[in-house]
């Protein structure tokens, strides 16, 4: 099953967890769009 | 959230970004549940603190965790194991995974 092909992705990432980019490349290697993507910072 | 962050999801949402508005969906990556959780609310119901332009604001977006087993299933293994794999040998992926899919059920999706 291959459910994320043609989703369109929003990705919240996080500095000291996984961050946007990676998650990215999952996605878009998976067949989503990434329309927008953070990587948040809390301190 | 950040509500920088909250106000282009909002647009997003909303039809007012980018185009696409029915088939987004949201992707988080904190490493933390508890953090992950506060932000999967804020997109579904609201944000909790409401501090951001989602306060009060139902956007009932669909959210997935990056690190739960219905991500890692649709992910090529090679690609997935080199970003994220890491973060498999500290994080109980499949608590995260029920907690993430209770949220879209009570969202309905």
């Amino acid at each position: 099953m291959r459910w994320l092909e043609g989703k369109t992705a929003i990705i919240i990432g996080e500095r000291d967890g996984v961050q946007a980019p990676s998650i990215a490349k999952c996605l878009e290697a998976a067949g989503a769009k990434v329309l927008f993507a953070i990587t948040e910072c809390f301190v | 959230m950040e509500p920088d962050n909250q106000k282009k999801i909002k647009e997003i949402a909303e039809g007012n970004g980018n185009g696409a508005s029915s088939n987004v969906i949201v992707v988080l990556g904190a490493s933390d549940l508890e953090g992950a959780l506060i932000s999967a609310e804020t997109v579904t119901s609201g944000d909790p603190s409401y501090t951001g332009p989602l306060a009060g604001v139902s956007l009932g977006l669909p959210v997935y965790h990056i690190l739960e087993p219905e991500m890692k299933e649709v992910i090529p293994a090679d690609i997935y194991e080199e970003e994220v794999g890491i973060w498999l040998l500290s994080v109980d992926t499949e608590s995260l995974g029920k907690e993430f899919k209770t949220i879209r059920e009570k969202a309905n999706n």
